[in-house]
């Protein structure tokens, strides 16, 4: 399973990075959640979302094995255990695994809550089966 | 304080010194936020006589308890000032993503006073806060100034931004943000051009504290699932506010050729499908919003994007220009908000004068040689521009259909389509009463946003002069500007019909306060008789007659449409106001009476 996006649908209102953050660290504070939005404005007029694909390699690269798998397959990050190395980050194809150390004392990533595909108003976010890239 | 970033910022620009203060929780609790606290500072920090333009004038730009919250709709921030277009009390709504900013930098209000010698913008990201030259800004268009600080700093910073129309002191200037969001109405842009702040950047990194962090969370997701399943949620967000263009066309209230009628006979061309299948590219969402009404659109003809038109500005810059070519219209929405100026005053003032030409008030040696007629694209372009430089005719329109009616004479008066100097929004009122009485009784002039009791003339029969019909007014006037209290948007509960009592416990879980809608009410309704305060405090003789509409609604019946031979007759307009202000607890000539100031605990606020 893992969240899937589309573009064409985001109108950028960031009502699920508010939700992320405040399932991932209890706060209301989107600059810790854990997609991202890049308004492209005012030319062409789009936003580009970035969401996490669930494909592990944060985790395979993770020395304090802070970076778990649960039931569904979703990775997450067990804040506890997570030592700030960095060594996730660059590992992310996507972009979306965070560190900030101003803004928290861990990584995070998403671990696939669903609380963003609750608040979308225009379904432009969803959560399916990981579909088999072709090789 | 758990709901609240915590500090208001006080930015004195006579001597560039910054400095916050916290929010104090007594005005928290009485005033909640937004327009709330508006016209709180406004009233005890400006003095009676403020110069609008001057030094002792103050910009009070405010979020509230649900801006940057997971509320749908959190993302409306409120600019209260003394107004440059009127000589009262202004209070505009912006959307977009700066109202959550603010509160991510741990502000609730952001307080402009005093006047800058030089140009400057204020910068703030997080607890820091500077202002910056910008003199390498000024003369700029918003859209660039806006564009050059995103590319400088992030897509993380909020931009407001004044265009030459603000700079240029134009009293129906506004503030953009967000390539396409305004604070629009009463002049608050020529204010921040006074005080020579071309733009307000912001970045915040804060959590925002609540009182009760489970039941927010299901209170505000509840919220978002009833938006989510409501029935209108798919149209409404496929058309935005153009949704009622058509509606508005067939009853008779879409204003056309300076509302001299409320049906265009080209008005399919710009009804919201039409738009949408032409232009439209993105929906574009304010703030934390499941509906977004903002649609931005590829203009090709004109070679650019724009967000919008939405409503209002189809009918000033459409129909009432007798213009039917909605990408003409994209244009002109396009100039007026990279040039910094209100689509609908300017829309009237070109309607105005449009209207001069072509009954002979004005030849071409008073237009600049343009042929001014109603539907010419070309003149709306050119004129929009002189609006925004003050050259020319746009130097006379500049100051406003009231002013320049004034100056020009002739009759023109009476086809000055405004109440005590804002010009009216996209609403015609033949033969609507309760829409009429709104606008009269609007607290910053002749705009539809605090009581949209349109839907109501037809409900009840139009012509109807009854108590309930002026009940409806005060009840909306009361409670909608609540949302502008709470730094979010109405449009939930209006177009898709959400239970209001869900925020109840949603603000509770934020504040920590219980408030039921029958308290919120009440806030609104102290609100309502501050500003009425205000205007009465600032005006000599303030009174019944500024409460007086254009004569165009009760002296000449629209010789087409579906309004066509329909009038409220005078005796019918005075019968509103008298019910009106015995129903306030106002006098007769319209000011709130002792009893009703004792009432509403009001006596401390105006001592």
């Amino acid at each position: 399973m893992r969240l899937y996006v589309d573009n064409a649908k985001c109108s950028g209102c960031n009502a699920c990075r508010v939700a992320c953050s405040l399932n991932l660290f209890g706060e209301n504070n989107p600059k810790k959640a854990a997609l991202v939005i890049e308004p492209q404005f005012p030319a062409p007029g789009v936003y580009n979302v970035k969401v996490c694909t669930q494909c592990g390699d944060c985790a395979a690269v993770c020395p304090t094995e802070a970076i778990k798998q649960d039931e569904q397959g979703a990775y997450y990050v067990n804040f506890d255990e997570c030592n700030l190395c960095e060594a996730c980050v660059p590992e992310c194809k996507e972009e979306v695994m965070f560190v900030r150390s101003e803004l928290a004392n861990t990584a995070w990533k998403c671990n696939l809550c669903g609380d963003c595909v609750a608040v979308c108003g225009t379904g432009a976010l969803w959560i399916a089966e990981t579909e088999a890239v072709a090789a | 304080m758990n709901g609240y970033g915590g500090k208001i910022l006080r930015v004195n620009l006579t001597d560039g010194t910054v400095t916050k203060e916290p929010t104090p929780p007594d005005v928290a609790r009485d005033f909640i936020g937004g327009r709330g606290f508006g016209i709180y500072f406004l009233l005890k920090e400006v003095p009676r006589g403020a110069d609008p333009l001057g030094p002792e004038n103050k910009l009070i730009i405010s979020s509230g308890p649900i801006s940057g919250m997971l509320i749908p709709g959190g993302g409306k921030c409120d600019w209260t000032t003394k107004a440059p277009l009127t000589g009262g009390y202004a209070s505009a709504s912006m959307g977009g993503h700066f109202t959550a900013e603010m509160r991510y930098a741990g502000l609730d209000s952001i307080i402009l006073e005093g006047l800058s010698p030089k140009p400057v913008y204020l910068f703030i990201d997080n607890d820091k806060v500077e202002l910056r030259d910008a003199s390498d800004l000024w003369g700029k268009n918003t859209f660039a100034v806006e564009k050059q600080f995103k590319e400088r700093l992030g897509e993380e910073f909020q931009v407001a931004v004044i265009g030459p129309g603000g700079e240029n002191l134009v009293p129906y200037a506004c503030i953009n943000h967000d390539y396409g969001r305004q604070a629009g109405r009463g002049g608050v842009g020529a204010v921040m051009g006074s005080k020579k702040v071309k733009a307000i950047v912001v970045h915040g990194t804060k959590s925002i504290p609540v009182a009760d962090k489970d039941s927010y969370r299901k209170a505000g997701m509840a919220i978002y699932k009833a938006c989510k399943d409501a029935e209108g949620l798919k149209d409404w967000t496929r058309y935005g506010t153009t949704i009622v263009v058509s509606w508005c066309d067939e009853v008779g209230a879409l204003p056309t050729r300076n509302f001299s009628a409320g049906s265009f006979e080209d008005g399919k061309n710009l009804y919201g499908p039409v738009m949408r299948e032409k232009i439209v590219i993105t929906d574009k969402a304010c703030f934390g919003c499941p509906c977004p009404c903002g649609k931005y659109s590829r203009n090709k003809k004109y070679n650019n994007y724009v967000e919008g038109p939405e409503y209002e500005t189809i009918g000033l810059m459409g129909s009432n220009l007798g213009i039917d070519d909605i990408e003409a219209v994209a244009q002109a929405n396009l100039l007026c908000d990279d040039l910094g100026v209100d689509t609908i005053s300017t829309g009237n003032a070109i309607g105005w004068a449009m209207e001069c030409y072509e009954k002979g008030i004005f030849t071409k040696k008073d237009t600049d040689g343009l042929d001014l007629k109603f539907g010419n694209v070309e003149a709306t372009f050119a004129v929009i521009e002189k609006i925004a430089r003050r050259e020319g005719l746009g130097a006379l329109l500049a100051e406003g259909v009231k002013h320049a009616s004034q100056k020009i004479g002739k009759g023109s008066e009476k086809f000055a389509i405004h109440v005590k100097g804002m010009e009216q929004s996209a609403y015609a009122t033949h033969n609507a009463t309760a829409m009429l009485l709104a606008y009269m009784t609007c607290d910053v002039g002749a705009h539809h946003n605090r009581s949209w009791a349109i839907t109501y003339d037809l409900q009840v029969g139009r012509d109807k002069v009854v108590p309930e019909k002026v009940a409806r007014v005060i009840w909306l006037q009361n409670f909608r500007p609540m949302f502008d209290v709470l730094g979010g948007c109405r449009l939930q509960w209006v177009e898709l019909g959400i239970d209001r009592d869900l925020y109840v416990p949603a603000l509770e879980a934020i504040t920590g306060i219980h408030r039921s809608w029958e308290d919120l009410d009440k806030v609104g309704e102290r609100i309502w008789n501050m500003t009425r305060l205000f205007w009465a405090r600032e005006n000599e003789g303030f009174g019944r007659a500024w409460d007086m509409p254009s004569p165009r609604f009760y002296e000449e019946a629209p010789k087409s449409g579906a309004t066509k031979g329909q009038i409220t007759k005078l005796e019918d307009v005075n019968k509103l106001l008298d019910m009106y202000y015995e129903q306030r607890g106002w006098t007769l000539d319209g000011l709130p009476t002792p009893e009703t100031i004792e009432s509403l605990g009001l006596k401390a606020v105006v001592a």
